[in-house]
């Protein structure tokens, strides 16, 4: 679609941009220290802890990724909200107040307390590096993808002002300013998805969606065909003219070309009702012409989507202020249209073909349209087991992700650390229950943008009006900030504290590591930036699912048998570690979903069916380290027994 | 060599806690393994109506809501158990002063 920079939206941002600056040129006096920089000194208090991990944790893949999966999927989007959520549940009950207790400044601190081992710094150094920057590509993604509707920039530019801004906070004053930049995120987050979903309630749902009166709602067309047969199809209508009759999808996609008027469109055949409906398409045309719809994009012919077609069998109904029950039943009782893609290269050139999926409310509202798990419609025990894998790597890999871990370093004690948890929970928790009713909200309000689902919250919010658009842009905006400093203070940790100053021996004073972690800021930004431009169009929940499978596969098993298996060797660590992390990442970089999205090797079969590692990873990360552990212990016990003793 | 970046004192009620915190993660694993066993094994169940809305609905906020509750309860627990076995030691153990 045509989006055109609103300047209500570039002052709001401006403003939300100029505050995070201040705020962390007005920390960057108190920040001379290492203590100061990686972990605040310790002094957040656990209620502004607690938001800031919601504001660390609500990155782009929850706001843009999940409301927009749940806005073209319905019921699987949310299966990531209670993914991610359930996480948290691990990180209460089982890391939150023992992390406090063993670590100082990074999470290979904790692992390697017991152990003082150069093995174990250099193995979690690594990990913590490669989770945060598979984390960090998507937020990068994420905020190309925003720059250009709310600035009216290009996509480039995006990126490499989320790096710059960034860049500034964290080497200013490092963790602090990063810890109230995140709680000032979080806490607007929560709100204002409050205030959306509230507004979504009022004005209820009607068949005929208008954006509040400021979008006309398109009426789709059905053409009555008197002929559907396959090279034989004829049309009631006289006006239009068949051009073309073809099949794609592997044949389950019957679509005609007809004209009318000199314009070519594509139209979808109902074989069964006997009956054509009015698709939308894209041209890439040879000569280098974009064409929406059969014209230039200024022309506008090209519809936001998401509406239901009746409610209760009736298609002219319009209910409003409606609860959050009523709401859900509302859509349950309906037929939701939904869309299709299909892609065909003609003569002419590339077209991107979009048509109805008229899909029972119920079934909407049902885990099924995009992750294949019932055996009845088709689903494979391989598909099945990759739905498992891929809750599994949502459940453990929130207490794995390094960027999360490091926030219990920026509280006083291990019972700040319980608590600050604990307003994360509820903070995170509420947000999660809202995206069911954004997504939902943007599925039947006539708001989606076929060509960018990650635009749905932001949309929605914009057909309320400009201002409360410009506010949830600017704040999905920031949530990309928040969350990219994050990472980057985590990465910078790794290589200061974990690799430079305790693997590599190089001696700094405090000052020193300080700049040494500045330094490292600015280079892992710059990687940022750049990742972020290469990986331009990539889904961001998708490469957000696998950095959470990494996590949970490199860190979740050491963390966990460190914490609550004496016997644990740092061979044993370190073992979990790598074997965790070369895995996943071997399952990732070999699976299909790879090869197709990221090498665009298309009909090519990759050597790993699995597009999520996590079932296979975990426990052989688990395996690797209790083996060696094993192993190991033996091997010391060994020499001991066999000195003979000696008479006191 | 790597210490906390702050100080405090014994916690007397560590094992209680640890005890708890494994107990509530076991009782959480099994409400998210049932939804997740549920998910693959009978699709069709978690589209039957329940009131308004249906079981996978009611099951995905109610492991949500889950969540806070046992969280909440948690936290009550073990502030009065710190309570009760820090009382000697003439810190802050619950955190309630905060910086």
């Amino acid at each position: 679609m045509n989006y055109a920079p609103s300047p209500w939206a570039v002052v709001i941002f401006l403003a939300f941009v100029s505050l995070v600056l201040g705020i962390s040129f007005h920390f960057a006096r108190k920040t001379r220290t290492a203590s100061g920089y990686f972990a605040a000194g310790g002094q957040i208090h656990w209620a502004v802890n607690g938001i800031a991990f919601a504001g660390d944790y609500l990155s782009a893949a929850s706001f843009l990724g999940i409301c927009g999966m749940i806005a073209v999927a319905g019921y699987d989007g949310f299966l990531y909200s209670i993914g991610y959520l359930a996480g948290w549940v691990v990180a209460l009950f089982v890391i939150a107040e023992p992390m406090k207790k063993l670590g100082r400044y990074t999470f290979a601190d904790a692992l390697d307390k017991k152990f003082n081992s150069r093995g174990i710094q250099l193995a979690a150094g690594i990990s913590t590096l490669i989770v945060s920057i598979f984390y960090l590509i998507p937020q990068m993604v994420g905020a190309g993808a925003l720059v250009t509707p709310l600035l009216g920039l290009p996509n480039w530019s995006g990126v490499v002002l989320v790096g710059v801004v960034v860049i500034v906070i964290v080497t200013t004053a490092g963790m602090t300013s990063t810890t109230y930049v995140q709680f000032l995120k979080g806490g607007l987050l929560v709100v204002f998805s409050l205030v959306l979903v509230f507004l979504v309630l009022s004005r209820g749902i009607t068949t005929k969606p208008d954006q509040g009166g400021e979008v006309p709602f398109h009426e789709y067309v059905t053409l009555k065909a008197t002929n559907v047969s396959d090279g034989a199809v004829t049309l009631e209508d006289a006006s239009y003219q068949v051009v073309e009759d073809f099949r794609l999808s592997g044949g389950a996609l019957h679509l005609v070309l007809l004209r009318k008027d000199g314009t070519d469109t594509f139209w979808k055949v109902d074989d069964t009702a006997g009956t054509l409906s009015e698709t939308q398409s894209i041209a890439h045309l040879s000569d280098g012409r974009v064409l929406y719809n059969g014209k230039p994009k200024e022309a506008g012919a090209f519809f936001q989507v998401g509406h239901l077609r009746d409610i209760g069998g009736e298609t002219e109904v319009r209910v409003a202020n409606l609860s959050l029950g009523s709401f859900i039943e509302t859509i349950r009782d309906g037929t939701v249209i939904r869309w299709g893609k299909a892609v065909t290269t003609r003569t002419d050139g590339t077209h991107t073909i979009y048509y109805q999926v008229p899909t029972p409310g119920r079934d909407v509202l049902k885990p099924g349209l995009k992750y294949k798990v019932d055996p009845a419609r088709g689903a494979s025990p391989l598909e099945r087991i990759d739905f498992l894998s891929l809750m599994l790597a949502l459940f453990l890999g929130t207490a794995s992700l390094p960027h999360i871990l490091i926030r219990y370093y920026t509280v006083p004690n291990p019972a700040s650390a319980r608590k600050s948890t604990i307003v994360a929970i509820a903070a995170i928790g509420l947000f999660y229950i809202l995206t069911l009713y954004m997504g939902l909200g943007a599925m039947v309000s006539g708001v989606i943008d076929l060509t960018n689902d990650n635009m749905s919250a932001p949309l929605l919010a914009r057909s309320f009006g400009v201002t409360i658009f410009a506010i949830i842009s600017a704040l999905a905006f920031a949530t990309v900030l928040g969350t990219v400093s994050g990472l980057i203070v985590a990465s910078s940790g790794a290589v200061a504290h974990d690799l430079m100053d305790r693997f590599g021996g190089i001696r700094m004073t405090d000052a020193g590591k300080v700049r040494a972690a500045k330094t490292a800021s600015v280079a892992v930004g710059a990687v940022a930036i750049l990742l972020g431009i290469l990986f331009e169009g990539m889904n961001v929940s998708f490469l957000v699912g696998w950095a959470f499978a990494v996590a949970a596969s490199a860190n979740l098993p050491a963390i966990v048998m460190v914490l609550f298996w004496n016997k644990t060797t740092k061979e044993g660590v370190v073992a979990g570690v790598l074997v965790g992390l070369v895995a996943s990442m071997s399952l990732i970089l070999l699976s299909q979903e790879t090869y197709n999205n990221v090498y665009h090797l298309v009909g090519v079969t990759a050597p790993v069916a699995l597009s999520n590692p996590a079932i296979v990873s975990v426990p052989l990360s688990f395996a690797a380290l209790v083996v060696t552990t094993l192993l190991t212990a033996r091997k010391k016990a060994a020499p001991a027994a066999s000195v003979p003793s000696t008479p006191a | 060599m790597h210490e906390p970046a702050t100080d405090w004192k014994e916690d007397k009620s560590s094992s209680i806690k640890e005890l708890l915190g494994k107990w509530l993660f076991v009782l959480y694993a099994l409400l998210y393994g049932g939804f997740m066993f549920l998910n693959v094994t009978s699709p069709g169940f978690m589209g039957i109506d329940v009131g308004g809305l249906n079981v996978a609905i009611l099951y995905g906020i109610l492991l949500i809501l889950a969540a806070m509750l046992l969280a909440f309860a948690y936290n009550h627990v073990c502030t009065r158990v710190e309570e009760l076995m820090n009382r000697d030691a003439g810190d802050d153990p619950a955190g309630k002063d905060g910086p």
